[in-house]
């Protein structure tokens, strides 16, 4: 930076564990998570309610599944700002199938198919290229959701068939429903991947310092790729709940998800800059945004108003351990 | 390095005309004065835009919130003109021109004294500004009838046979030349870019910089909130929604690295004309205007590629985390 670096202060001993475990990111959010929903059972009678409490799950299960995959992108370094867009051309080509009466594995087959494909696209054009993907995804995003305008204009494909409901409506039991249980699994399945496999150990480390990583034997244009077919395939899942709960297509669906799945990964304590985060993170962060969309809207606070809520604690939430850095350093020197 | 800037300028130039003769092919009267004369009339606020963005990818950094401040100083400037219609316009326009100043430089402080990446602060600022444009207005939109005659006849008038719009549009990318052409910040702009330790080491305050590019940015902003709304006559809290995007995509096209440091100038006025002439020119040629969004997609995707092989180095990412911040 550009003041002057301060003289480094060395601990005497290490972070006991408890001690870490207090100051990590994770702490943070459980705490504002548990401060936000104590707030809400205050502020709304209608709050503490079983099914208020599924139906919150609703507004964010869909951007969370997504938000998984692109914790790890932006581990590696990389980002995906065409997600939204994929799914419009996933839902887009459902339609499609529709109106050629596809039954519905065939549909969600296609949603999952189409995620893929252009999730490898992006992938492609940033690792054989080597190209930028902040740039590349600007591109994509209009192309796929440009693609959904030419098929559709101002049209909308409706008469899905009534199985097909169930992805986007349906509850495993009682009032857990089938978004919520497949988010919850594919959490763990993204944990799993991310802290406990070498190839998890590998996005870090390219994350980290790609070059390195290449030098140390990482294949690290190989696993970029994964890594954006991966969240491909999640924008892909998402766009069959998404349609499946809305029952329709119109090309501006999910229009704007990208910037709020990219605010739960970094809200999660994900490092834009690469190299750091953690699925735990991203997990509490969907559910805080979650809370604080559904706990404002009981309140009737207009969703554009809830916007500035979300923005401002992202931008609080990442400035606050700056800040407390700087004055913990302060207090030493 | 010159020689190669110009190379690659004169590219984009060629791009345009050739467009424009396959337009002309198709529809005779496009390439004609008058109606080339509308078409930059039509992209001056793009041009605007893309020239505040451009000096803030230059040092590495990005602005996704200035779709939101032009959208916030619009309505500031448009409450006003309804509800006391005799202040003048220039005053008005010096107000936008503040507001939006106020608004860059909150992003600029953040990313200067918070060290916080740009790309975080300005979407997070790209929220609430629109949100905060809602509470000022509760919602309400500004029509037509409540705005003054002068306030939306002013960039109509013409002067010389040019609309002040394209005027004002004129008079901007001449300072912006000056300024990255002609003045020690511009060079620094540019040295930041390029190399972030090389700059601490020459003198160069890289935060400070930083802070001030934000402040040009939202200051383009902000005289584009008066410019859209005098031109669209309509004040609401969906003004420009998105169009950040279409913004940074008129850079990328104008051949500005994402990774900071190269771009000029020309670059940027050039990728906005190219994005404004593929939206003038699909209507009179009949492409259904639902088509503009995947052309202009594949036509960011190519500049993409080929500024890539320009630039012959591996493309840098911009989260990448620049040494000196």
């Amino acid at each position: 930076m550009t003041d002057t670096p301060a003289p480094r202060h060395i601990p005497d001993r290490l972070d006991t564990p408890l001690n870490s475990a207090i100051y990590s990111w994770e702490a943070l959010l459980v705490a504002v998570a548990v401060a936000i929903f104590a707030v809400n059972s205050f502020a709304s009678p209608y709050f503490l309610d079983a099914w208020s409490l599924s139906d919150l799950t609703f507004n964010f299960t869909e951007k969370a599944l997504i938000a998984l995959a692109m914790a790890l992108l932006i581990i590696s370094g990389e980002i995906d700002l065409s997600v939204a867009a994929i799914i419009a051309l996933a839902s887009t080509m459902m339609g499609m199938a529709v109106q050629a009466g596809a039954g519905t594995p065939v549909l969600v087959a296609i949603g999952i198919l189409v995620g893929l494909g252009c999730g490898a696209f992006n992938g492609l054009l940033v690792t054989r290229l080597g190209l930028p993907s902040i740039v590349v995804t600007i591109g994509t995003m209009s192309l796929f959701r440009g693609i959904a305008f030419i098929v559709l204009g101002d049209q909308a494909y409706k008469g899905h068939p009534s199985s097909f409901a169930f992805f986007g409506q349906g509850y495993v039991w009682w009032v857990v429903s089938f978004e919520l249980t497949l988010f919850l699994v594919a959490a763990v399945i993204y944990w799993f991947l991310l802290h406990r496999t070498s190839f998890g150990r590998r996005v870090f480390a390219i994350g980290n310092n790609p070059v390195a990583a290449q030098f140390s034997g990482v294949r690290v244009g190989r696993i970029k790729f994964i890594l954006f077919c991966l969240t491909g395939l999640m924008a892909g899942i998402a766009s069959v709940l998404i349609t499946s709960r809305l029952g329709s297509t119109r090309p501006s669906i999910a229009q704007g998800y990208e910037l709020e799945v990219i605010t739960m990964v970094v809200l999660g304590g994900v490092s834009i800059l690469g190299g750091a985060g953690s699925i735990v993170g991203v997990v509490l962060a969907a559910f805080i945004m979650g809370l604080v969309t559904f706990g404002l809207g009981l309140l009737n606070v207009p969703g554009i108003v809830m916007s500035i809520f979300i923005g401002l604690l992202l931008i609080i939430v990442i400035a606050l351990p700056i800040v407390w850095r700087r004055v913990r350093r302060e207090r030493f020197t | 390095m010159k020689a190669f800037l110009k190379y690659r300028e004169v590219w984009l130039l060629a791009a345009i005309v050739v467009l424009i003769g396959l337009i002309s092919m198709r529809f005779p009267g496009f390439a004609a004065f008058g109606n080339l004369r509308q078409v930059f009339n039509d992209t001056s606020i793009l041009m605007i835009l893309a020239l505040g963005q451009m000096v803030v990818i230059l040092t590495r950094s990005i602005d996704l919130s200035m779709a939101s401040s032009l959208c916030f100083t619009g309505m500031v400037v448009a409450m006003l003109n309804a509800a006391h219609p005799a202040i003048p316009i220039p005053l008005l326009i010096v107000i936008a021109l503040l507001v939006g100043l106020v608004l860059g430089a909150i992003n600029g402080v953040l990313v200067w004294r918070l060290n916080i990446p740009s790309i975080v602060v300005t979407l997070g600022t790209l929220t609430i500004y629109r949100g905060a444009t809602f509470v000022i207005s509760g919602g309400a939109w500004v029509n037509a009838d409540q705005m003054s005659p002068d306030f939306i006849g002013l960039q109509r008038a013409a002067f010389l046979g040019i609309p002040v719009l394209s005027w004002i549009a004129i008079l901007v990318i001449a300072l912006f030349f000056l300024l990255m052409t002609r003045t020690a910040l511009g060079r620094s702009i540019y040295a930041i870019g390029v190399n972030p330790t090389a700059s601490v080491y020459a003198g160069i305050d890289v935060g400070r910089t930083k802070f001030i590019v934000f402040c040009i940015s939202g200051m383009a902003a902000g005289l584009c909130g008066y410019l859209w709304i005098s031109r669209y006559v309509i004040a609401s809290v969906e003004v420009a929604n998105g169009y950040e995007l279409n913004i940074i995509a008129a850079c990328v096209i104008g051949g500005i690295s994402i990774a900071g440091g190269i771009g000029s100038v020309g670059g940027a006025v050039l990728g906005a004309l190219f994005l404004g002439i593929i939206s003038n020119a699909l209507p009179v040629i009949n492409i259904s205007p639902f088509w503009q969004m995947a052309i202009s997609g594949s036509a960011i995707i190519l500049a993409v590629v080929l500024n890539a092989r320009g630039e012959r180095r591996q493309g840098r990412i911009i989260l990448k985390k620049a040494e000196a911040g």
